[in-house]
């Protein structure tokens, strides 16, 4: 990776942050809420089943989630694991997509 | 106050220890005065820089219980917690000996973020007229004091974990070139200190911000390069 | 105060990073949610995910505060930002142990 490159990372690290922070703050309000009296996957469902809002926040939150959270572990394993080069940023690019793909489909999986 | 004071001083190079000292003490006394005295009646082998001894030439900085900072201006006062004083070289620089550390790293950082200054006039020319009230001029003028003493550069966690991370000091004079109107290195700097080794390595600790002895906040100058970096390379510039 | 919440914040970001393949694991098989969700009634688990609200909380108020620095014009606010964070990681704790 190149100077640019490592540039165009931190952009994507910090608008996906944005992103994160409205979803984030949605997400624990919705847990905060959801547990009151227990939680049980009907409850659950029914909020989200057939509900095209929660479908396309999900995926955007999920998405966001899987540019974010692999940038972050790329520092930390140039920083506390020495590890850096190609070989590290394949690996984070399998991870973002492992994010991506379970992700979706978990978000699939409530909506469907 | 206690007529003497315990001070551990680290001797030797990398592989050195601390030796102890017994050091009288004085109204006023400061950190480099303690120093001073090892070196002149107890032991004149021991090791260390100064010369300005008023905090302006930047060469006195050492880790004092644990912490960079400049040693002729911080009182014993300040730091003698616990009956206890132990003076070590500056981190994240190799020591050549005793509190001496090896600043070549820190200084060739400097010139890699292209830390020179590159005008376009000429003696022949008239004065640059840079308005004192500009934007630019504040932003400037918030970061331009700096004695290079390196406090910042070996408080910096970033530099100790990433050895090509160029560090707050170095990023802080680019910050203060790339805001100075009459400096014509443009994105030629911008390229100079963007990516993993530049400003983007920087996690906006504040460590650096909290010590320097200036009161400057390298933090915020790093945080303006990221942005116009950012800014350069989706303009396509970079 | 800021180094310590800047490891902070590295390692909330870590355990979230950890986590959330297994959480849509769980949810992506959401016939067994029910299985799933009687396991976590343990008040074992029950502490985990307790934890796992903090974590978040800190991240998000830990990441909100670098966005901040990077972004705002810099004022000595800058300096109290800490307090800030924590406060709210506190916050969201004891609302979501309240709402349990
Ligand atoms: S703010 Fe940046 S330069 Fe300053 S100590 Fe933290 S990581 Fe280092
Ligand atoms: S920014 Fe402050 S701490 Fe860093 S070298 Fe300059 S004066 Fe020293
Ligand atoms: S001796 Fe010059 S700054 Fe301390």
């Amino acid at each position: 990776m190149n100077p640019r490159g490592e540039t165009y990372l931190w952009i994507a690290q910090r608008a996906s942050a944005a992103v994160l922070g409205l979803c984030v703050l949605v997400h624990l309000a919705t847990i905060i809420y959801a547990v009151q009296g227990g939680l049980t996957g009907a409850e659950i469902l029914a909020r989200t089943r057939g509900n095209a809002g929660w479908l396309a926040f999900y995926a955007i939150f999920v998405a966001a989630v899987a540019v974010h959270a692999p940038i972050g572990l790329r520092s930390v394993l140039a920083e506390w694991l020495g590890w850096r080069g190609r070989g590290r940023d394949a690996a984070l690019v399998a991870f973002a997509l492992i994010l991506a793909g379970l992700g979706m489909r978990a978000v699939l999986g409530v909506y469907a | 106050m206690s007529a003497t004071l315990n001070v551990s001083v680290w001797r030797g190079g990398a592989d050195g220890a601390y030796r102890d000292y017994e050091v009288p003490r004085h109204e006023s006394q400061t950190v480099l005065d303690v120093v001073t005295h090892i070196q002149r009646a107890l032991d004149p082998t021991l090791a260390y820089r100064y010369a300005c001894r008023v905090g302006m030439c930047g060469s006195c900085a050492m880790t004092v219980n644990g912490a960079p900072r400049w040693t002729c201006r911080t009182h014993v006062d300040k730091v003698y917690k616990n009956r206890k004083l132990e003076i070590a070289p500056l981190r994240n620089l190799p020591v050549i000996r005793d509190l001496v550390a090896d600043m070549r790293e820190f200084f060739d950082k400097w010139a890699r973020a292209r830390g020179q200054f590159r005008g376009a006039r000429t003696k022949a020319d008239d004065f640059a007229r840079v308005a004192p009230g500009s934007e630019a001029r504040k932003l400037v003028d918030a970061a331009i004091e700096c004695i290079g003493c390196g406090v910042c550069y070996s408080a910096c966690d970033v530099v100790a974990a990433i050895p090509e991370y160029l560090g707050p000091a170095a990023l802080n004079r680019a910050w203060t070139l790339a805001k100075d109107e009459r400096d014509t290195l443009g994105v030629d700097r911008l390229r100079a200190v963007a990516g993993d080794a530049g400003c983007h390595a920087c996690h906006t600790h504040m460590s650096c911000t909290e010590r320097c002895p200036k009161g400057l906040s390298p933090t915020a100058g790093i945080s303006g390069l990221k942005r116009a970096v950012a800014g350069a390379a989706l303009r396509g510039e970079l | 105060m800021s180094r310590w919440l800047a490891l902070a914040h590295r390692l909330s970001g870590l355990a979230l990073a950890l986590f959330l393949p297994v959480h849509f694991w769980v949810l992506g098989r959401a016939l067994e949610l029910d299985a799933f969700l009687a396991w976590t009634e343990q008040p074992l688990v029950k502490f985990a995910e307790w934890g796992l609200v903090v974590l978040l909380a800190l991240h998000l108020a830990g990441g909100l505060r670098v966005l901040m620095l990077e972004f705002l014009p810099w004022r000595d606010w800058a300096k109290g930002l800490a307090a800030g964070v924590a406060g709210f990681a506190l916050a969201a704790g004891l609302a979501f142990a309240l709402a349990l």
